[in-house]
């Protein structure tokens, strides 16, 4: 009988009509489970702003602090620290901060709100290792000798300057990525919010 | 229509994705399947209100597992304390009804969809009672939807301790005691399957891994070959009779319609109507009056404290009646052995309609006077007994109490008998067994019909 | 369309009584649960609580109720603190006004005490109300009757460690915690408590106040169920839209089969 095969017009637009309710259906069915996927609110709550308390942090110290289950690194850098961010531009894949690694406000020479304190998340834009502390010049630390100090990642050997900006023809392909923070006070700071937030 | 299997392959038209389909199609039976089971498999055209059950149960079974893949994302099988003082198993799912988005509308689904499962599937065996579909030659298609229906008890107990409220608990600590009924290797056979003194953090955990991946594959399996063995033989109709008897000259029944179209839209038209009653429970009355989701449950599981009254979920409650019902101790074994016997025989006689029946008619529309009035008495049997087993012992009907004498002893009144709960599930028990033990000889004499040979429309 | 004419008279007739039958007896269930549940001598007596999910204003209040008077010892752990923007507070609010402040707004609202502590001292831990306006439903009753019955139905119990007993939850564990708003109630000869010595409250401001309290932990017990209704009627609208089209499709194709 379903070779009588004269599909009339009306029919058609039955099943068309009929299938595209019914595809909306199961579209709009396939929303919760696709939903609830995505964070929870534990996981919203576990992900809530950290905040970090820097009265303690002396020049050249870095302290960790844990967000959204991943470690941010805050340096106090010193002014020698600084200095050697300009001299390094020419040996950097994007010294000038192009790529969207950092909020706006940090899209600055020194990638951070406040030049002596740089605020990073300590995950290697590669493959997601956390990149060591490289901070000695030199080859004391098993660096060549032309080092001028910054984070080398152990896993598959990229290298990061003191604003976490990547070496050229390492494997991380971007700069490391600054969270959105703000200073509550001279000595504390928010993590994972910035002004926009209350 | 498996006996027509050697379909021609698909020619493409020309067309890119005709050419893919070529492909596919020569190293992949997809036009067999398609026809042999959609487009050429030919059922009875005259399938009624009843028939609508089969796909439902097919839907029911989609809309768990997808539902279930997605609870056990979120859920945890653990009967540890956590900070609160609550047990981890408790606690993940009031996380996925509240912390996780939309977690309460898959759970929702999920609990109601279990209880949705033994209303379509009763109908549906309900069904198979009313038209002979049991019979010659579909006795296995019948086996293996008694086999189904036993997984899916199976699956809704073991799921329900899941959640890890009183009822969990207590239920299945009853439940697994059963076995401990049997001689000789009861008890250290319920201890193996609790895996510790009590229900514990090991019977949960084993329960989640039955209820996620053992049974479904065992269900998912028998439902394939139960499909199989209907397409094997094809399907009966409200009439009881063979349709492929009367054919035409290229062997199609007279009285069959292609499965797809005529059947796909109509179980389109089912599903729209199932989901409507699905959704009203779903979105509006989730908890079922406290049936599909018992009030106790909203408490966690308290190993030191029964509730006062425990009841299983409403699906078990005709079986757990019959349980109950054996107060006797017969031969050298005790009531307890008894009742569990009574139990899985209520199930397990149900596999034997096929050779119990001797009527000459399949369909109760051609069967007699007895088996119509049997078989509606059978029904109103198993109700009460689904109703008496969501009550305590001890229970009369119509909030009756017998009367008392000052020293505490009971005045005689024959309602004392006519009504309690106790006697009349223990009477509709016997009658349960009865209706089945008896069919061979009443299903003989029954005066039945002639049964026509093409099929009518109601 | 009747092909079997003569038989089919009297079979129709047989399956009409045995629909009736089946019917009845499906009738004749919930029949008896109506008729048990009126009729069963132990049922509780439970006064039905105000239905307050609509208003905002009284479910704040309850909130503040339950922060300041049960939440020191029993925990709503499946509830956050910012769940309560839905009552229609800000998150202000609710730091100021409802928070220690060692909590952060994402927290559940647990209780400081361990509960193996609180074992110790109380003989139980008080238990985690979540759930509590689900649990305590019965067929005398929703849950939220319940909790308005029990928190008006406190009375003085000298047998009682705690010097305090109640009405629907014989030998309670835990003793009157707002009675300097009830004031202290007796159990009169009719069983029933009455009130001997006014609190704070009159006994119709009490009334409001327990009934805003329950209304909240009913409230809590299912945040998310009036989104639940609305989003139900949707669904049943869709549905039927989805049953118009296909049983249109369904009569175009079935006009094939005679």
């Amino acid at each position: 009988m379903s070779d009588q095969g004269k599909m009339d017009c009306g029919r058609r637009r039955l099943i068309v009509a009929t299938a595209t309710v019914g595809g909306v259906g199961v579209a709009a069915t396939a929303v919760p489970f696709v939903a609830s996927m995505l964070p929870s609110e534990r996981a919203k709550a576990a992900g809530a702003p950290v905040e970090a308390d820097i009265s303690k942090l002396g020049p050249g110290q870095m302290m960790v602090v844990e967000w959204r289950g991943k470690p941010v690194w805050i340096l106090r850098r010193t002014p020698e620290m600084l200095e050697t961010l300009p001299q390094l531009n020419g040996e950097l894949a994007d010294p000038e901060s192009t790529k969207q690694q950092q909020p706006k406000y940090c899209a600055n020479a020194a990638r951070a709100i406040k030049p002596e304190l740089f605020v990073t998340i300590g995950i290697c834009t590669h493959l997601g290792c956390s990149p060591s502390s490289k901070f000695k010049p030199g080859a004391s630390e098993g660096m060549s000798a032309d080092w001028k100090g910054g984070f080398l990642c152990p896993c598959h050997g990229s290298t990061f300057d003191f604003a976490g900006r990547v070496f050229k023809e390492k494997p991380a392909p971007t700069n490391l990525e600054i969270p959105p923070h703000r200073y509550l006070s001279d000595t504390r700071i928010l993590i994972g919010e910035d002004t926009q937030g209350a | 229509m498996a006996t027509n299997s050697n379909f021609e392959k698909y020619k493409s038209n020309g067309t890119l994705l005709g050419s893919v389909l070529e492909w596919i199609d020569a190293r992949f039976p997809a036009t067999s399947l398609w026809k042999a089971h959609l487009s050429e498999y030919y059922a009875p055209k005259n399938f009624n209100f009843w028939y609508y059950f089969g796909s439902l149960a097919l839907l029911v079974l989609v809309i768990q597992v997808v539902t279930g893949i997605f609870l056990a994302m979120n859920y945890k099988p653990d009967a540890a304390l956590n900070a609160a003082g609550l047990p981890f198993a408790f606690a993940s799912v009031s996380y996925i009804m509240n912390d996780v988005d939309w977690g309460w509308l898959i759970r929702y689904m999920h609990s109601t969809g279990a209880s949705a499962f033994f209303i379509v599937v009763y109908l549906h065996m309900f069904r198979g009672m009313l038209y002979g579909s049991y019979r010659k030659p579909r006795e296995l298609i019948w086996i293996f939807g008694i086999l189904i229906f036993l997984c899916l008890m199976a699956e809704a107990f073991m799921g329900y301790l899941l959640p890890w409220g009183q009822m969990s608990y207590w239920g299945a600590q009853v439940i697994v005691n059963l076995f401990s009924a049997i001689p000789l290797i009861g008890d250290p056979l319920s201890l193996w399957i609790r895996g510790d003194f009590v229900i514990g953090d090991a019977t949960l955990n084993r329960f989640f891994a039955f209820h996620v991946i053992a049974v479904p594959l065992a269900l998912i399996g028998l439902v394939v070959a139960h499909l199989l063995a209907l397409h094997e033989v094809g399907s009966n109709n409200p009439d009881g009779i063979e349709i492929k008897k009367v054919t035409n000259e290229k062997g199609i029944p007279l009285d069959g319609i292609p499965f797809h179209p005529y059947y796909t839209v109509k179980d389109i038209v089912g599903v729209a109507v199932f989901l409507a009653f699905f959704s009203i429970v779903v979105f509006f009355v989730p908890e079922g009056g406290g049936y599909f989701l018992e009030y106790n449950n909203f408490f966690p599981a308290d190993p030191m404290k029964t509730p006062e009254h425990i009841a299983p979920v409403w699906y078990f409650t005709p079986f757990y009646s019959m349980l109950r019902a054996m107060v006797w101790n017969f031969f050298w074994l005790e009531a307890k052995f008894w009742g569990v016997v009574a139990m899985g025989g209520g199930v397990a006689i149900l596999a034997l309609l096929p050779w119990l029946d001797r009527s000459p008619a399949k369909s109760i529309r051609y069967r007699g006077p007895i088996y119509k009035t049997l078989l509606a008495i059978f029904v109103f049997c198993f109700l009460v007994l689904g109703y008496l087993g969501t009550k305590v012992p001890g229970f009369y009907l119509f909030g009756y109490q017998p009367a008392t004498n000052p020293d505490g002893s009971i005045i005689f009144n024959p309602l004392n008998y006519l009504l309690s709960g106790d006697l009349i599930a223990q009477a509709f028990t016997v009658y349960y067994f009865l209706f089945f033990l008896t069919m061979p000889w009443w299903s003989k004499i029954d005066k039945c019909k002639p049964v026509p040979e093409r099929v009518t429309w109601k | 369309m009747q092909t079997c004419t003569g038989k089919g008279d009297l079979e129709m007739k047989i399956m009409h009584k045995l629909k009736i039958l089946l019917l009845t007896a499906v009738l004749f269930a919930p029949a008896l649960v109506v008729s048990t549940a009126t009729l069963a001598s132990e049922k509780l007596h439970l006064e039905r609580a105000p239905d307050v999910s609509g208003d905002k204003t009284a479910l704040q209040n309850g909130a503040r109720l339950f922060v300041n008077y049960c939440l020191s010892c029993h925990g709503a752990s499946a509830l956050r603190y910012n769940k309560l923007l839905e009552l229609g507070l800000t998150e202000a609010q609710i730091m100021e006004n409802l928070m220690f402040t060692t909590d952060k707004i994402g927290d559940p609202m647990t209780v400081a005490m361990a509960p193996a502590d609180a074992k110790k001292w109380f003989g139980v831990a008080p238990p985690d109300l979540s759930l509590a306006a689900r649990a305590r439903a019965t067929a005398d009753g929703s849950g939220s009757d319940w909790l308005y019955t029990y928190l008006r139905g406190f009375y003085r119990d000298e047998a009682r460690p705690t010097g305090w007993n109640n009405t629907v939850f014989a030998n309670v564990g835990m003793p009157h915690i707002l009675f300097d708003l009830q004031g202290e109630q007796v159990l009169g000869a009719d069983g029933k408590p009455q009130l001997a010595t006014p609190g704070k409250l009159s006994a119709e401001d009490y009334d409001k106040q327990v009934a805003d309290l329950v209304g909240f932990l009913t409230w809590m017990s299912e945040p998310q169920a009036e989104f639940r209704k609305l989003l139900g009627v949707g669904v049943l609208i869709f549905l039927v839209l989805l049953f118009g089209f296909a049983y249109a499709l369904k009569k175009e194709y079935w006009k094939d089969v005679h």
